[in-house]
């Protein structure tokens, strides 16, 4: 069987951006005992030089970044074959691999690449994949994280979301003169581009569910509104300044509402509606305690939320039909705060309070609501799920600094994300 | 079996939508507007401003001292408390004096809270701050349109640190005189 597709699409128009950031480096903190032994050997490149990219070790990096894989030292390949036919499969099982990735990169010229590549199961020989990936030289590095993300989910059954971005808030500077800077940047923290910034404070990054826009929360005047900006062209438009307060922007999954925090004029802190086309609001909680934090539902009828109306915050959600009584979700521990639907909404991600620290939580959705924390820091706010839901990000601190971390799903395999400065706050991952 | 599965990327598209938009540089001033200059620096001579040194001398002299009520524009709180203390009774009512003997004054309440816990849930916790304030100056005859607040939560710390010491000089209001 020959399945061959071609898909050709137009590498358009390049805009070229000054790296504005210094980068992240990836710490695993904590690995996964049963990770998967794979070698991904280094691409064969007749002009080497001329593309000057090591796809194999982004894709290697990628694959042990997962914390699922444990991929094979360089320097312990004893050959280094750039397709099947040259693979010999008995040295690759003795050193005790379970996959490995071969290919190759060629240029085309005009500063386009093709990235061959096959990924074998060392056991029974058999070739699982065989691809071919066309990229101009800026875009090797998104077409190796696709390279990654298909061998993630050719091996596991579950899609890869290495070729995803993040956005965060980086502060720099001390008091009283902060630089506030909304980011965003590759999945793994690579090619960073400030997209805001400002010296009041930025807050609460939302990606639409298309990935086009952020929303986010600016303090630009000294008092907060919430603004939604395009990423392509960088306009923007403030979609929320009432008098009081204007927070915690959660678009609908249809992209064409947002739920947000707003405040009457007794600064009594409840959960709205906005219709972003007609600019009608609609009230969805009424309480005297502080309701915030609202996230959709996949269907968009209903938000989860914090709200303080029975002392401290708990979890709670309602239908977003006018009327509905808000059921409370969380009541194990006094502090549980900030809820995250996990893609598939079989858990929720939040923040809750044990030992006196911080430290995001799962609740599982389906079952009998079993809390799992799994964090052990003192400071662990700010969950945000990788769209494929495998991974959360959040905001952690490291020796007095602001960083971001992962932790998996099931809490096996943690990381830090760390920077060479700045102070990191408020992960929220892309969509696919 | 032969797979080929031939993929041009739309490298470029995906690398437009990772953004190079054009800069939103937001340079404001540190205090731009109208605002009173140095409201971070607490209890600093330096936030007095034009407007409130112009009406302080009406105030009488003895209130111009650094520790005396009228001279502090900073209210502290207790960890997750929104209570005014009262060591800072003084302090509403000589601020309430001021604003109910110039009602041409106007006052902004900002909420702050320390670090812990989560972001827009201390922007709540900041603004209940803010909120119990202006009730207490109402309570004592200032008229609401003089008063308005704004919470900035955790974002805007006094004080950089994480232990007490630094949460104590967070958890606070800051009284901020201006149109």
């Amino acid at each position: 069987m020959n399945r061959r597709i071609s898909c050709l699409a137009a590498i358009g128009f390049m805009l070229f951006c000054s790296r504005t950031w210094a980068e992240l480096v990836v710490e695993i903190t904590k690995g996964q005992a049963d990770a998967i032994p794979i070698a991904i050997v280094p691409f064969s490149s007749p002009e080497a030089a001329a593309a000057s990219f090591d796809v194999a070790k982004l894709v290697s990096d990628d694959l042990a970044r997962s914390g699922r894989f444990r991929t094979t030292d360089r320097k312990d390949m004893i050959e280094q074959p750039h397709t099947g036919a040259a693979i010999s499969f008995d040295d690759w099982r003795r050193l005790n691999n379970d996959y490995m990735v071969v290919g190759q990169i060629q240029p085309l010229g005009q500063d386009r690449y093709n990235i061959t590549f096959e990924l074998y199961n060392v056991l029974n020989r058999q070739r699982l994949l065989g691809y071919q990936i066309s990229a101009n030289k800026p875009g090797l590095r998104l077409a190796s994280h696709q390279v990654a993300d298909m061998v993630f989910e050719k091996i596991l059954g579950i899609r890869g979301a290495f070729a995803t971005r993040i956005a965060y808030i980086s502060v720099l500077g001390s008091l009283p003169h902060k630089d506030y800077r909304l980011i965003v940047a590759d999945a793994d923290g690579e090619n960073p581009h400030v997209v805001m910034q400002s010296n009041e404070p930025l807050m609460s990054p939302a990606w639409s569910p298309d990935g086009q826009n952020l929303a986010y929360v600016s303090f630009e005047n000294r008092l907060p509104s919430v603004y939604v900006q395009f990423l392509k062209t960088g306009e923007r438009r403030r979609v929320s300044a009432q008098a009081g307060v204007n927070q915690a922007p959660a678009w609908s999954p249809d992209g064409k509402k947002l739920a947000l925090t707003l405040s009457t004029r007794d600064g009594n802190l409840d959960i709205y509606v906005l219709d972003l086309g007609t600019q009608a609001l609609t009230r969805i909680t009424d309480d005297p305690g502080i309701d915030t934090e609202p996230q959709w539902s996949k269907d968009g009828q209903s938000l989860y939320f914090t709200s303080d109306r029975a002392g401290g915050p708990q979890i709670y959600r309602v239908g977003t039909q006018s009327g509905d009584k808000p059921r409370r979700l969380t009541f194990q521990g006094s502090y549980n705060a900030r809820p995250r639907l996990s893609p598939d909404e079989s858990q929720l991600a939040f923040v809750t309070q044990e030992d006196g620290g911080y430290r995001i939580a799962t609740m599982d959705l389906r079952g009998r609501g079993d809390v799992q924390v799994l964090t052990k820091g003192h400071f662990d706010v700010s969950p945000s799920y990788a769209p494929n839901g495998a991974e959360i990000i959040y905001a952690s601190r490291d020796r007095g600094r602001g960083v971001l971390a992962l932790v998996s799903a099931d809490g096996r395999v943690q990381e830090r994300l760390v920077s060479s400065e700045g102070e990191l706050q408020e992960p929220a991952w892309a969509p696919f | 079996m032969k797979r080929i599965l031939s993929v041009a990327l739309l490298i470029a598209g995906a690398a437009l939508l990772a953004g190079c938009p054009k800069k939103h540089n937001v340079i404001e001033p540190p205090n731009a507007g109208s605002q009173v200059s140095g409201s971070t620096q607490g209890e600093g001579a330096s936030t007095s401003s034009s407007a409130l040194a112009g009406d302080a001398g009406t105030q009488g002299g003895s209130g111009m001292g650094a520790d005396a009520p009228f001279a502090r524009k900073v209210i502290y709180f207790d960890f997750d408390k929104s209570e005014i203390k009262p060591e800072f009774a003084a302090v509403v009512a000589a601020h309430a004096r001021n604003l109910t003997s110039h009602t041409n004054l106007h006052m902004k309440l900002e909420g702050n809270t320390d670090e812990r816990g989560t972001r827009e849930y201390n922007i709540g916790l900041g603004e209940r701050r803010a909120q119990a304030v202006r009730r207490a100056l109402m309570l004592q005859g200032v008229t609401e349109s003089q008063l308005n607040t704004v919470s900035f939560g955790a974002e805007r710390p006094a004080v950089e640190g994480d232990n007490e010491a630094a949460w104590a000089q967070n958890r606070r209001v800051e009284l901020v005189y201006g149109p």
